[in-house]
């Protein structure tokens, strides 16, 4: 029985994870000088989601619902392997980094076969493409999670992370720095974050993930957009968890830390996707193949 | 002074990756100037009898010729070729890159084996300068554009360069300025070589010399 103290982390993920959103929509706003959304206002678009009715496709099948609701659970599982500052995970084992890994993936599927199931030519076209760049981004996300377990020597998520301190950095830092830039752009990829995908765009022929879930409505939207939120959070933790390596004992203190972290991570992300724009579609798996090499050379690094 | 070192290892592998994933001449001008200023580096952290003027002239040199000079010969060329992208090269960026990961752990795999033999030249240098050559090869063998490959040819120079720093500890200064002076005139004349294929030809795609005209 885990102790009470590990729900913590993932307690704080369910409700603190779209507040992330709302920072990264606030700050895009004020590089562009508007005001923007209210910071809560990713909380609300999911209550009203929740109020609404769900409109099904008489085309489709069981899969239409089945994929927000398997999508959801998959991150909710992700989120009791993931450790917070100094707390560790509720379920530890090792080698659990690569089931970290596997429910992503699951998540992912289910959306994909959700987004075939509705028959759409243009979520058949959005599920090729969110497959595509998933084929590069997994293993990238492997071989980071592979250079840390060489790192510290474990391998599971809760101790890997409590593995790592200021003393590590001392001695491995060119690595670790390495396997940081490789979740920074993973945490971009796979959020569906500008210079990869945009989350705005109104054009069904630029989506990559917002055209997978159109035909959803209501409820389902409503877990999507959740589950967004928590998949921003799960892959932010893994950095920030790397970046801000606090294991000073008082939990307040250092979760303190780990949260000031991910509201920099979303400042970060809010003025990289102010800064750049988007890559051309032929260019992004260039872009994660560089970030996957980014960790092969960390690894290798270290094999001296 | 180990710290250091591995982090101009990381840093100076990591401009090796960008040269063959970035098809922009400019952008691949500025991380050899990169390249060469880290590099350059090496004898200043390597030999142990600290700062004589050998090393100053050795390293200022170095950071003079590579960092600064060439690369502005190097933009002045791409201003007047306006040739700015590698197009099509034989082998596309995402191969270049996995290709350098195979190069890194093949280079990793000699220093090894060359370990032995030079036991006094620090691992991870001599792993760098096998890699060096290794990419700049690659470099010139896989890009069509003559730019690139005057680009290849200087990471190779920048491989040999850390090889001699490390494995010769007691090169005379005269020899090491030899050698900057012949590669500075071996960048003159290709420069001024590429400058003419593009005015001969209009192209500076080496692909294209094949097509005479008379």
């Amino acid at each position: 029985m885990p102790e009470l103290n590990a729900f913590l982390s993932p307690l704080c993920a369910l409700v603190v994870a779209p507040l992330v959103l709302g920072i990264i929509n606030r700050t895009k706003a004020f590089v562009a000088g508007r005001r923007g959304p209210p910071l809560l206002q990713p909380y609300r678009d999911v209550a009203k989601g929740l109020r609404r009715g769900a409109v099904y496709g008489e085309a489709t099948s069981a899969l239409v619902r089945l994929g927000p609701v398997v999508n959801l659970g998959a991150l909710v599982a992700g989120l009791l392997l993931l450790p917070f500052a100094s707390v560790p995970a509720v379920i530890a084992f090792p080698g659990d980094v690569i089931v970290l890994v596997g429910l992503l993936a699951l998540g992912r599927f289910a959306t994909v076969l959700a987004a075939l199931d509705t028959g759409s030519s243009f979520e058949g076209m959005g599920a090729s493409r969110e497959v595509h760049y998933a084929a590069m981004a997994e293993p990238a996300l492997l071989l980071a999670l592979a250079t840390l377990t060489r790192v510290t020597g474990a391998s599971s998520l809760t101790a890997i992370y409590g593995g790592i301190g200021v003393s590590t950095w001392g001695h491995a830092l060119p690595t670790l720095a390495l396997v940081a830039m490789t979740f920074l752009v993973l945490e971009l990829v796979e959020n569906s974050r500008i210079p990869a995908d945009d989350p705005t765009t109104h054009l069904e022929l630029t989506m990559i993930h917002e055209v997978m879930v159109l035909d959803h409505t209501g409820p389902d939207l409503a877990l999507i957009q959740y589950g967004a939120a928590l998949k921003l959070w799960l892959l932010g933790m893994l950095f920030v968890g790397l970046v801000v390596p606090l294991h000073g004992g008082n939990l307040w203190l250092d979760g303190g830390a780990a949260l000031l972290g991910m509201a920099g991570l979303a400042l970060v992300i809010g003025v990289v996707e102010s800064a750049m724009a988007r890559y051309r579609l032929v260019h992004v798996p260039q872009f994660i193949v560089g970030a996957a090499t980014l960790s092969a050379v960390g690894f290798i690094v270290l094999l001296v | 002074m180990a710290t250091s070192l591995a982090t101009i290892h990381a840093l100076g592998l990591l401009t090796c990756f960008a040269l063959l994933g970035t098809s922009r001449i400019g952008a691949c001008i500025r991380w050899l100037s990169l390249q060469g200023i880290l590099f350059s580096l090496v004898p200043v952290l390597t030999y142990d009898d600290g700062l004589t003027l050998r090393i100053i002239l050795l390293a200022g040199g170095n950071i003079a010729l590579k960092g600064v000079l060439f690369p502005l010969v190097l933009l002045h060329l791409r201003a007047r070729t306006n040739y700015h992208r590698e197009v099509e090269p034989f082998v596309g960026f995402v191969a270049s890159i996995l290709f350098g990961v195979v190069a890194l752990a093949v280079s990793l795999g000699l220093a090894r084996e060359l370990q032995p033999a030079l036991s006094h030249a620090p691992f991870l240098m001599l792993e760098a300068a096998i890699f060096l050559v290794s990419i700049g090869l690659f470099l010139i063998v896989s890009r069509r554009n003559a730019l690139m490959q005057v680009i290849g040819y200087l990471v190779i120079e920048n491989g040999i360069f850390v090889f001699a720093v490390i494995t010769v500890v007691e090169t005379p200064l005269l020899v090491e300025l030899g050698i900057l002076l012949d590669a500075f005139v071996a960048v003159f004349v290709m420069g001024i070589a590429v400058f003419h294929i593009t005015r001969e030809f209009g192209t500076a795609d080496v692909d294209q010399l094949t097509t005479l005209r008379g």
